[in-house]
């Protein structure tokens, strides 16, 4: 009956069934008779003074129900509470080539079509800027009145003396390097069904949301609504890696739409517009500066980021603080300086993306790390090993490390992809090979929610009813990663009950407690200790049902899961059936509900802007990627990587494997393919042939190991999987690329062409190494 | 214009009447309500779409549903016969050759077409035939390995 057991099983996804079906129905396969459809017009201009949205002959077309403007919306809203500054259709200003303008709701696609086409827009065009370079000028335009230089957020940050460490290295570098915007591409275009209830005033709303409560608010803050007069509900989501980590702005023209008509509105993005909505990873220039002992030890550290973030705030001010606070917690840094710089620019914005803030910033650290390794005649793993931390402690910038397996995964990576007897050994000729290694961490969830109210970071409820089923409710977002499969292992393993009897609702904020989302690699850890929770009170009251039935004390019970019985008796047995018959005696249904809240000691440094970085549990990589380079051409093949990853407990290995394996392959399309392409800010490469997502040909194969380091805080010991293996890749490629031809490239991605056009005017490692280190600086 | 179009969809013959310059997908989806078959892209660059017809592999997103007149198309619907999953709908299950899932459907009709001319595909061959299906979850290392799976069983 129950072939699988609780955590640790290679348990399929519990809603796997519907996927591989088609019958999970997605926000665009929700049946809805008769609904309108929706379509925004979009700014043809990069940055412009709207002086008028003219909808008159748009309103008058037969089959038109609304057309709504700025004008219907005049409350900004934005992820950070204190960093608003977007409306869901531009008012007065639009600021990128794709900024929503006006929308409308029609009986068919031809005739919304058509409505579009008869909005006219008056404006004047203002200067865009499309490099973070040009939007820093001094007499740059503003994008945004209160934001001088078009910084949206500066951030200036030293723990420990840099000064002091770079003059106590023996080998200090410096070097800059540049990553290219990434989007998240995933599979789903976006999309969203409204239905407004015209005769209560209430409204339902159907998205691709990683975070429900998030878009719940932002309705009601938006359309000014009740709370209590919204309905959110989230379908099946085909992934997000963040691009729904933030309400975006076609949720909520599909709600004003939907009330605007009073009826119900469809609004499907096409795939490129879901490529204008964005989001991503912003184009990043770094300077990174390390100091090294002669024996490897990383004496101070010093990084200037420059994000282009695009046009609005979003996430950007967590972003360029994540990439600061995370140069901590992975080794152990003495000193860290960190300048960071989000610029507004008129493309559009850029926010939160699988593995926020820290990937390419890892990038630049572990490069530089495994070049001066080089230039000290050290090993990269040895020169790793000597800066490891020791579990448990506290990092200069506050952040606590409970657990910390990356020793175990360096050795496994190392062994297993033969490095000491292959590296440098590989094949000559035209095709040669390379090996290299990088390490990465990411949290287990943000200690400080954006939205800080008060309550616990997750709750959980069970209902226990007279058919002895277990409903789990849930407002944690399953978008493809499986958190509904690892929250139904927690409590399937606490109960002891079969995966027959559990069954998992989540996402509709008419039934299920709130959460606030799928980011940051939160919801094992939190969500999963909650489930923890809610399931150990709810396993208490059913031995004590157990015992009375039994009429034994509790401590005489044996509970099975399936069933009960008297210790010392076996012969005296009772079926679960019979326990929830009498659990349910004099109170009914039973509904328990379990929390989880982060100590504030785990909410970060004291110092502005310390919240961001800061978790219960780090997870670490190191993986070992092998790649073939055939120097005629230019071509690199990923030929092999090998991952292992400190994941605290795994509570599906196979899940662990499979999100490994994502992360990693998804960190290589950077690495290698993936780049936006912006032409005087119109998107050239807004779909996926010209957006350069790696097919299956050039996807290798994946070995992932897995290690336990079992953290004190996660539920059964377990931490995030999900975006830490993302960032050591792009690193560990330029390395292994290194490896194998003896070129270093500092710019992603690092396509075919920049290795070709490099081979060509080759000069070899050799002579870039002969030059002298920088000296040490005394107190500079 | 609408007019009538005759063909066979899951192995039932269907007679409706549809706009001429109507999509394969969008008459699968919006008049047969058969909402497995996936849009990812505008037209011809995910695969999501992927369905048979008269069992090769064809993007229903960039097929003029006329097109197929008199033809014989498979969704992702007709796999799972009385209920019971398919050998490759199982081993995507089982294999986690899915995550999200959105890219699921149109994947295995790809895979089923591959099997149905080479059940014992190499793992290039598996590369060769889905690389016009992209995947955003997997990095396809357990989609070669549900497919992989599923040639080791024996068709039902």
């Amino acid at each position: 009956m129950n072939a699988f057991r609780g955590v640790g099983a290679r348990l399929p996804f519990v809603d796997g069934i519907e996927k591989v079906t088609g019958a999970a129905r997605y926000t665009a396969d929700l049946p809805a008779e008769g609904a309108l459809v929706g379509m925004i017009l979009r700014s043809p201009y990069a940055h412009a003074e709207l002086l008028e949205v003219d909808t008159t002959e748009a309103l008058k077309l037969p089959g038109v129900r609304a057309v709504i403007t700025g004008a219907d919306c005049d409350l900004p809203y934005g992820v950070i509470p204190i960093a608003q500054n977007e409306f869901p259709l531009a008012r007065d200003r639009v600021r990128y080539y794709g900024d929503p303008v006006a929308a409308v709701a029609a009986v068919d696609e031809t005739t919304a079509i058509e409505a579009l086409s008869k909005i006219h827009l008056r404006v004047r065009e203002l200067p865009a800027y499309f490099h973070s370079a040009e939007a820093r000028q001094p007499d740059a335009v503003l994008l945004h009145d209160s934001k001088p230089g078009n910084i949206e957020r500066e951030v200036h940050n030293e723990f420990g003396d840099t000064a002091a460490g770079f003059a106590a290295a023996d080998l200090v570098r410096e070097e800059l390097y540049e990553c290219a915007e990434v989007h998240h591409a995933m599979m789903e275009p976006d999309a969203a069904l409204a239905a407004f209830d015209a005769e209560r005033g209430h409204l339902t709303l159907w998205s691709v949301s990683q975070v429900p409560y998030y878009v719940h608010l932002t309705l009601a803050r938006c359309l000014k609504m009740e709370m209590a007069h919204i309905r959110v509900i989230k379908p099946f989501v085909g992934g997000g890696f963040g691009h729904r980590t933030e309400v975006l702005n076609f949720e909520v023209i599909c709600a004003m739409l939907a009330r605007a008509a009073r009826g119900t509105v469809r609004l499907v993005l096409s795939r490129e517009e879901t490529f204008l909505t964005h989001r991503g990873r912003p184009e990043s220039q770094i300077r990174m500066k390390l100091g090294l002992a002669k024996d490897g030890r990383i004496t101070a550290c010093e990084a200037e980021v420059i994000q282009r973030g695009g046009a609005y705030g979003g996430y950007g001010l967590v972003t360029i603080l994540y990439s600061g606070a995370l140069l901590h917690g992975l080794y152990d840094i003495p000193a860290v300086k960190y300048d960071g710089y989000r610029v507004y620019s008129n493309t559009p914005p850029c926010g939160a993306m699988r593995g926020h803030g820290t990937v390419n910033i890892r990038f630049a650290f572990e490069s530089l790390l495994n070049s001066m390794a080089g230039g000290l005649g050290l090993d990269p793993f040895e020169v790793r090993r000597r800066n490891l931390l020791q579990a448990q402690t506290e990092t200069i910038n506050g952040l606590k490390v409970l657990s910390y397996g990356l020793p175990e995964c360096l050795d496994w990576v190392e062994k297993a992809s033969g490095w000491r007897e292959r590296r440098g050994h590989l094949q000559e000729g035209p095709i040669r090979r390379g090996l290299g290694v990088a390490c990465s961490h990411f949290v287990s969830g943000s200690a400080k929610p954006v939205h800080w109210s008060g309550e616990p970071h997750a709750v959980i409820i069970l209902k226990l009813d007279f058919d002895a089923s277990v409903t789990i409710l849930t407002g944690a977002a399953d978008i493809g990663q499986g958190s509904s499969t690892i929250i139904t292992q927690i409590v399937a393993e606490v109960l002891g009950l079969g995966y027959d009897r559990l069954r998992l609702v989540a996402n509709d904020s008419a039934i299920t407690p709130k959460d606030n989302g799928s980011y940051s690699s939160r919801v094992t850890f939190m969500v999963g200790n909650a489930a923890l929770d809610a399931a150990t009170d709810l396993k208490r009251l059913l031995i004590t049902a157990a015992a009375k039935r039994l009429k034994v004390t509790e401590e005489e019970t044996e509970w099975l899961g399936e069933a009960a019985l008297v210790a010392a008796d076996p012969a005296q047995r009772i079926s679960f059936d019979e326990v929830v018959e009498e659990a349910l005696v004099g109170t009914g249904t039973l509904m328990v509900k379990g929390t989880f809240t982060c100590p504030p000691e785990f909410q970060g440094g004291k110092h502005r802007g310390g919240a961001v970085g800061s978790t219960m549990g780090f997870s670490y990589t190191a993986q070992v990627v092998e790649v073939s380079v055939d120097t005629e051409l230019g071509k690199v093949t990923v030929e092999k990587v090998w991952a292992a990853i400190d994941c605290g407990r795994a509570i599906n290995p196979m899940s662990v494997e499979g999100q490994v394996q994502g992360a990693i392959w998804m960190g290589m399309g950077q690495a290698i393919s993936e780049e936006t392409v912006y032409e005087q800010g119109r998107h050239q490469a807004a779909n996926l042939l010209d957006y350069r997502v790696p097919t299956m040909v050039e996807s290798p194969d994946i070995a992932v190991h897995i290690v336990e380091s079992l953290d004190p805080n996660g539920p059964f010991g377990a931490k995030e999987a999900s975006e830490g293996p993302l960032s050591g890749f792009p690193s560990a490629f330029a390395a292994a690329i290194e490896d194998a031809i003896g070129l270093r490239f500092k710019e992603l991605p690092i396509t075919q062409m920049r290795v070709f056009d490099a081979l060509q005017k080759k000069p070899p490692l050799a002579v870039v190494d002969a030059i002298p280190a920088v000296p040490a600086k005394g107190g500079a | 214009m609408k007019k009538l179009l005759r063909l066979s969809v899951n192995g039932k013959p269907r007679e409706d009447a549809v706009a001429e310059n109507a999509l394969l997908l969008d008459y699968l989806r919006g008049t047969l309500g058969l909402t497995g078959t996936k849009q990812g892209c505008d037209g011809g660059e995910c695969g999501a779409c992927t369905v048979l017809v008269d069992s090769q592999p064809r993007l229903a997103c960039s097929t003029l549903a006329h097109s197929v007149a008199g033809r014989s198309v498979e969704t992702i619907e007709s796999l799972s016969a009385e209920g019971n999953l398919s050998r490759l709908q199982r081993a995507f299950h089982e294999h986690l050759g899915t995550q999200c899932g959105f890219c699921t459907p149109g994947m295995i009709m790809a895979a089923e077409a591959l099997l149905r001319v080479n059940p014992h595909p190499d793992r290039a061959a598996i590369r060769a035939s889905l690389a016009g299906n992209l995947c955003r979850c997997t990095g396809y290392v357990k989609i070669i390995e549900s497919v992989e799976a599923a040639a080791q069983e024996q068709p039902v």
